[in-house]
């Protein structure tokens, strides 16, 4: 990865948030859904905001809007590429499909990570949860399980580029894909916002297990995105 | 400009078990614009997918000069291409496609060339922040030329530029690719449109059933009844 990788990294990562600056519509539309998926949690688990339950049900939604706001950005970022295939021009251009899969992931994880910000405030106040009590652990677990998630939704959104019923279709195949992301995000995060016997131990493990899973996911990811891209 | 020919060497292209374009081979050179013409599904897009290097032949070889037309980063800036979308972000102005275009191809000068450019294609006068979703569709096609055409490519491949155009854009579009050949650019034009192939071609293909039914090259044009006397003879025979 030259300097040359990276330049053509930002400047496609750099695009896409420009465009998104210009039009908000992923930053709101995630937003929205982050929000109400909250909210509805809080009022049908009005129960489970007891000391032992809490920290578990409060991940759990944490990781459950972020990873259907997670969809509705992957779904978007590639789409417009789909119009006015622009995606040819990208394509023809001599910038590495690496280093467009790489600005991809990176745009889609800066726009998830501006709204999981939304997201844990709004966690913190219905579920009554400290949120903000390992704030740099939060910080890196967030920032994990995000680019692990957004690793393997580039590249299955790029598969489905061309595809009719593409928004379907990206849940169906990404959501197993991205369980052990899951899995080891909400378990990291149940553990941090547990109250009574907050233990770093588990944490620590989840967060390498979750770094491992996004090393591989990345480089899986820039492995196939060409061939995935360009349909062969 | 480059003087390199481009050719195609028993080209064939399958799609499952679909044959689209069977053992194509043909030449094209420098200061010619090349109408490519046939019937609806006859293999003309698969053609052009095969020259702009988007996708790989199932079999046969495409090169430039003495080198082979890869799919490399090289290859790919050697080539400009204008199909019946424009190719451009429609959340950006003008200027800020041609500036990120001109940052994907690491150009020098760039904003001299984006100024020439928006002079040459007749956009230099549009509100410098108004978002491409806001032009019609003869400025879109007008910016897609100028992607096209920023880095200065050897080959230039058109896919039904002219679709939905109005006749002043198509009329323009042909001016266009006129002045392209006179600069001795390669041009590549898929088209249903005959009138339009003899206007601009003095290289007339006609693609039947993925097969070459028809290769001709008349440095002085074509008459329009003479392409379609050819293209309703070729499509027959074949």
């Amino acid at each position: 990865m030259t300097a040359s990788w990276w330049r053509y990294t930002f400047l496609i990562a750099f695009k896409d948030l420009r465009i998104e600056g210009r039009s908000r519509e992923v930053l709101y539309t995630m937003g929205f859904s982050a929000a109400l998926v909250v909210l509805v949690f809080s009022f049908a688990l009005a129960n489970a905001t007891d000391a032992a339950q809490g920290p578990v049900t409060a991940a759990g939604v944490l990781w459950a809007a972020t990873l259907f706001t997670g969809t509705v950005a992957l779904a978007r970022v590639l789409d417009r590429e789909r119009e006015n295939e622009s995606i040819r021009s990208l394509l023809l251009s001599p910038a590495p499909r690496s280093a467009i899969y790489a600005g991809k992931l990176i745009a889609t994880s800066l726009l998830m990570i501006a709204v999981e910000v939304l997201l844990t405030v709004l966690v913190g106040v219905l579920f009554s949860t400290g949120v903000f009590t390992h704030l740099g652990w939060l910080a890196l677990v967030l920032v994990l399980g995000t680019l692990g998630f957004s690793a393997t939704g580039v590249v299955f959104s790029a598969a489905l580029l061309r595809s009719r019923s593409r928004e379907a279709l990206l849940g169906a195949l990404l959501f197993p894909i991205v369980i052990p992301v899951l899995l080891a995000a909400s378990r990291a995060t149940a553990c941090l916002f547990d109250p009574l016997s907050p233990d770093l131990e588990p944490v620590s493990f989840w967060t390498r297990f979750l770094f491992a899973t996004d090393v591989i996911y990345i480089l899986l990811g820039l492995w196939v995105f060409e061939p995935v891209v360009i349909g062969e | 400009m480059s003087l390199r020919h481009l050719r195609v060497a028993n080209l064939s292209k399958t799609y499952g078990r679909q044959r689209a374009l069977v053992d194509v081979s043909l030449a094209f050179a420098p200061g010619e614009v090349t109408a490519v013409v046939g019937p609806n599904g006859a293999g003309k897009t698969t053609l052009l997918a095969l020259l702009s290097t988007l996708v790989r032949p199932t079999s046969g070889a495409i090169s430039l000069g003495n080198d082979p037309l890869s799919g490399g980063p090289a290859a790919r800036a050697t080539i400009g291409y204008v199909g019946h979308e424009p190719g451009v972000y429609p959340e950006l102005s003008a200027w800020q496609n041609l500036r990120l275009f001109a940052s994907l191809y690491a150009l020098t000068g760039a904003e001299d060339r984006i100024e020439a450019m928006l002079k040459r294609v007749d956009l230099a006068d549009v509100r410098s922040d108004l978002p491409a979703r806001a032009y019609s569709r003869g400025m879109l096609q007008r910016l897609a030329l100028a992607r096209a055409l920023l880095h200065g490519p050897e080959i230039l491949l058109f896919d039904e530029p002219s679709s939905a155009l109005d006749p002043m854009g198509a009329r323009w579009l042909v001016d266009e690719l006129l002045r392209e050949r006179q600069a001795g650019r390669l041009v590549v034009l898929v088209t249903h449109d005959l009138d339009a192939a003899a206007q601009v071609a003095s290289h007339l293909v006609v693609i039947r059933r993925g097969r070459v039914a028809l290769d001709r090259t008349q440095p002085e044009g074509f008459a329009g009844a003479e392409v379609r006397a050819l293209y309703q003879e070729a499509v027959r025979d074949s």
